[in-house]
């Protein structure tokens, strides 16, 4: 029969296409596609709503024998590709036909493919060997068989692919044979499975498993046994299949709108006529980095341009927290220090970190510590704030934003309304606690001398 | 003054969504993480689909099955995921695949520095994988151009149907920086051409192809359209997606234009050759670059990403004290924007490439310039390659010093 051009949902009397298989006389990969072919039938569903992807190996070659969707891929990679299309568009069939080699070379998608239990259909063309490539041994070659690679039998044990993806929450698994009668059954029932579904299928690679190990029907069906391998459905899980579930997670309510731009307008104002160069070094863990950002949002609020780098080991909480931030009444283009007009130097690990930039600070630089580190050796004027006379219990994670505030307000660069405001607007969860320690820099400043700076 | 204080992330990922992406895939890796992680938040809430892979060869496969699917995907990474895309983006370029993909560079090779700044991909992005065809690459070097780079990426990869890189690093993605609201410029996106609906034979019974609307003896009988037909050789061949009123066939292999493998050599060398046409023939409507000539100057400073910010900071402070210097400011890394190289370096007599590798652009700058010298029997400018690799960035003074001295 011919296909409408005009009916896309229309149902087919056939699905294969006129182009003979190019496969070796008696190979199991003709058989198994006959099961689908005939298995398509039965379903009768829209041929634009079924997709078969082929992984790599002769395997690879069998969607072109169809009259559906096609995606053919990287070899081990279908399962992926299915993933993809499958979330892309949920309503649509997609069938994985793949090799043992594929099962090898892609066996994380496989098994990640099962835990999600998306809904795919995988085939599995399990002749224990690499057909295409010239029969070199794969995941599943039985112990002791002979291989191009395997000369003097196999000594790796084989992949119970079925065991595999069942412990790993496939929805429905079934293992059979190239002879069994009823896999377009099967395949039927896999393809209607609301889930992950695979099927084992094992069959003869005529050119080379054959050959090489005189096997035939027999030898296979005894090999079942041998491995102890079951067959049948081995499973059938009642799971929710992961693309609908994951259209339903959407629905669910979420913070709103977090993307769109977070406008600032100037509302103060900053008397800063040059770039200033500020880094906080202390440790990972101890709020650092949103000290660093209160004070940006606060130059932004002042009309200032700020820029803020952080660096900080791969191991957030612990080790040092270095935040670079620089003010400028002008673009900033530039964003490197090579030398702080102020350094807050918070603890020990941040020490360690800007011992190269406390050696290029000069008498107009200013350093703003605790009493610890009062006798680092530098030219530049020390600011030594002792904690205990903030009026606030100091902690190690309140620390950062205390002696940020502190310098803030003792450079002047914008008014400590500037960095109130920020905190309220940028950091509103942590608003009460931290404009408390932001109102304690106030006492904490007073308690000193505060060394003069140009700005 | 209305300004914003935010990283590149944020601004890769709101230009990601306004440009239509509805579909991310990624493996969390520094410093690309944020990237991932504003997407998977952000997609849900406008009906998209984002997801953690089982790893990078996974992520790009999804975005890839996606995309077929008519999805409008990103995907994320830094230098060790590219080189676990590398082989699907030779399947990109082959099935002919709309694709973002950022890469935040990171100091490599192998796992190098996770949080260090580099500009070490630049090459690999290009050759990343077999055969040797062509890729776009843009780079953005501020949080506006973030915004507006991430755009033109879409629109490329859409209207091109092929994978476009967004080449930026850390310093840009992960950095804090004041934005001025103005240096926001949305531009229209395009999306890949498609098929049109299927019509009635002809009155002979001829069916007729749904993309020329001609009687097509060359159809077969499930076929609505050819996938791969590509008259003229550097046509973006519409598409249609998998669920659609038409059967899709898409391949990694060398094929016809039904989609079918082929070892014929005429249709193999006419594919290949439209693999490359498709791309080179645009070559004009790719070159995207920032150009501040600046007469009677003898240096032109060429940079791009992170490296051109310290470039422009540098030319300014020259030209306030009345030693002039030009400097171009490349977009588009892939392919190589050679008229605006060119046209950049005219009447200097020293180029001077700067980026945080060993030179790895220097030499598209040479052999661009070389060329063009010997074509035209012109005296070839100098060309020098300022490189910094310690995971620090070029500074403005490097770039000052190398400025001819004002005596000479
Ligand atoms: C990444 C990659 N590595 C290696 C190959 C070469 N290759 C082609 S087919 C194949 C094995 C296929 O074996 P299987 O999946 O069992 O399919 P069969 O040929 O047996 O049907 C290999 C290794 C490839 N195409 N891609
Ligand atoms: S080599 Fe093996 S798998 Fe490939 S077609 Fe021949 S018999 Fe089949
Ligand atoms: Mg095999």
């Amino acid at each position: 029969m011919t296909v409408s051009t005009l009916a896309p949902l229309q149902t087919l009397d056939s699905y294969r296409n006129e182009r003979e298989y190019p496969f070796c006389p008696g190979c199991g990969h003709t058989f198994i596609l006959n099961h689908l072919e005939a298995a398509l039938e039965q379903l009768q569903l829209p041929p634009t709503q079924v997709v078969l992807v082929s992984d790599i190996g002769c395997v690879g070659l069998s969607d072109q024998y169809f009259r559906t969707n096609a995606f053919h891929g990287l070899h081990g990679r279908s399962v992926a590709y299915a993933t993809g299309i499958k979330l892309a568009n949920p309503d649509l069939h997609v069938i994985v036909l793949m090799g043992d080699g594929g099962v090898g070379i892609g066996g994380t998608h496989l098994i990640s493919a099962a835990r999600r239990n998306i809904g795919i259909t995988v085939l599995v063309f399990n002749n224990f060997n690499f057909g295409m490539t010239g029969g070199e041994h794969s995941v599943t070659t039985p112990p002791g068989a002979i291989t191009a690679t395997t000369r003097t039998g196999n000594l790796e044990r084989p992949l119970d692919v079925c065991a595999t993806v069942a412990v790993n929450g496939a929805g429905y698994v079934y293992r059979g044979t190239s002879f069994d009668k009823d896999l377009p059954d099967r395949i039927v029932e896999a393809v209607r499975y609301d889930g992950f579904a695979l099927l084992d299928i094992w069959e003869l690679c005529t050119a080379y498993f054959v050959v090489n190990n005189d096997f035939g029907r027999k030898e296979l069906l005894g090999m079942l046994d041998v491995l102890g391998m079951e067959t049948g459905v081995l499973q059938k899980l009642d799971r929710p299949e992961y693309a609908r579930k994951l259209q339903d997670v959407r629905k669910r309510p979420t913070d709103g709108d977090s993307m769109s731009i977070r406008t600032i307008e100037p509302l103060y104002s900053s008397p800063l006529s040059r770039k200033l160069h500020v880094v906080l070094a202390g440790s990972a863990g101890a709020k650092v980095r949103s000290a660093a950002k209160a004070a940006g949002y606060a130059g932004v609020l002042s009309g200032l341009w700020v820029t803020q780098k952080d660096d900080y080991p791969s191991t957030v909480k612990s080790g040092h927290s270095v935040s670079e931030l620089i003010f400028s009444p002008a673009e900033i283009l530039y964003s490197g220090i090579a030398k702080p007009d102020v350094l807050v130097l918070i603890s020990k690990e941040g020490l360690d970190q800007v011992r190269h930039l406390l050696a290029e600070m000069t008498a107009d630089d200013l350093l703003v510590t605790i009493p610890e580190f009062s006798d680092v050796p530098t030219k530049a004027r020390k600011l030594v704030l002792d904690p205990r006379n903030s009026g606030i219990r100091v902690t190690r994670t309140n620390l950062s934003l205390l002696l940020t505030a502190t310098t803030l307000r003792a450079l002047k660069i914008f008014p400590p309304a500037a960095l109130e405001e920020a905190i309220r607007r940028f950091q509103a969860r942590f608003a009460e606690e931290n404009l408390k320690v932001v109102q304690a820099a106030a006492t904490l400043l007073a308690s000193v001398d505060v060394p003069s700076i140009t700005l | 003054m209305t300004r914003e204080y935010v990283d590149g992330a944020t601004a890769i990922a709101r230009a990601a969504l306004r440009s239509g992406c509805d579909f991310f895939a990624g493996y969390p890796i520094s410093p690309a993480t944020p990237i991932l992680l504003h997407m998977l938040r952000e997609l849900p809430k406008v009906g998209g689909v984002g997801i953690e892979a089982e790893d990078e060869i996974g992520a790009i496969s999804m975005c890839i099955g996606a995309a077929v699917a008519g999805a409008r995907p990103m995907t994320a990474t830094s230098g060790p995921g590219i080189s676990l895309y590398s082989e699907n983006i030779g399947l990109a370029i082959m099935g002919e695949t709309p694709l973002v993909i950022v890469d935040v560079m990171r100091m490599g090779p192998a796992t190098g520095g996770a949080t260090t700044t580099a500009q070490g991909d630049v090459q690999f992005i290009r050759w990343g994988t077999s055969g040797g065809y062509p890729i776009i690459a843009l780079s953005p070097s501020s949080v506006g151009e973030c915004y507006l780079l991430t755009q033109r990426a879409f629109d490329l990869a859409e209207r091109l149907r092929t994978p476009v890189f967004l080449l930026t690093d850390k310093d840009m993605v992960m950095s804090m920086a004041t934005v001025d609201v103005d240096e926001y410029h949305d531009i229209p996106i395009g999306s890949r051409p498609r098929v049109p609906p299927a019509k009635p034979p002809a009155a002979d019974g001829t069916r007729i192809n749904a993309v020329t609307g001609r009687p097509d003896g060359r159809l077969r009988p499930e076929e609505t359209y050819l996938p791969y037909d590509f008259e003229p050789i550097d046509v973006i061949p519409p598409t249609s997606p998998f669920g659609g009123p038409h059967i899709t066939r898409f391949t990694t292999s060398c094929h016809d234009e039904h989609a079918f493998l082929t070892k014929d050599p005429q249709k193999v060398a006419r594919l290949n050759e439209h693999l490359r046409a498709k791309i080179e023939s645009r070559r004009h409507e790719l070159e995207f670059g920032l150009v501040d000539r600046c007469e009677d100057a003898q240096v032109l400073f060429i940079s791009y990403g992170t490296t051109a910010r310290a470039m422009r900071e540098a030319v300014a402070r020259t030209r306030a004290e009345g030693i002039p210097a030009s400097a171009l400011t490349l977009h588009t890394l892939w392919p190589v924007p050679e008229q605006l190289i060119i046209d950049a370096a005219r009447g200097h007599t020293r180029v001077v490439v700067a980026e945080l590798n060993h030179g790895q652009y220097a030499r598209e700058v040479e052999r661009i310039l070389y060329r063009h010298a010997a074509l035209h029997r012109l005296p070839p400018p100098t060309i020098i390659s300022l490189t910094r690799v310690d995971g620090r960035l070029l500074t403005p003074e490097q770039f000052l010093a190398e400025l001819p001295s004002p005596q000479s």
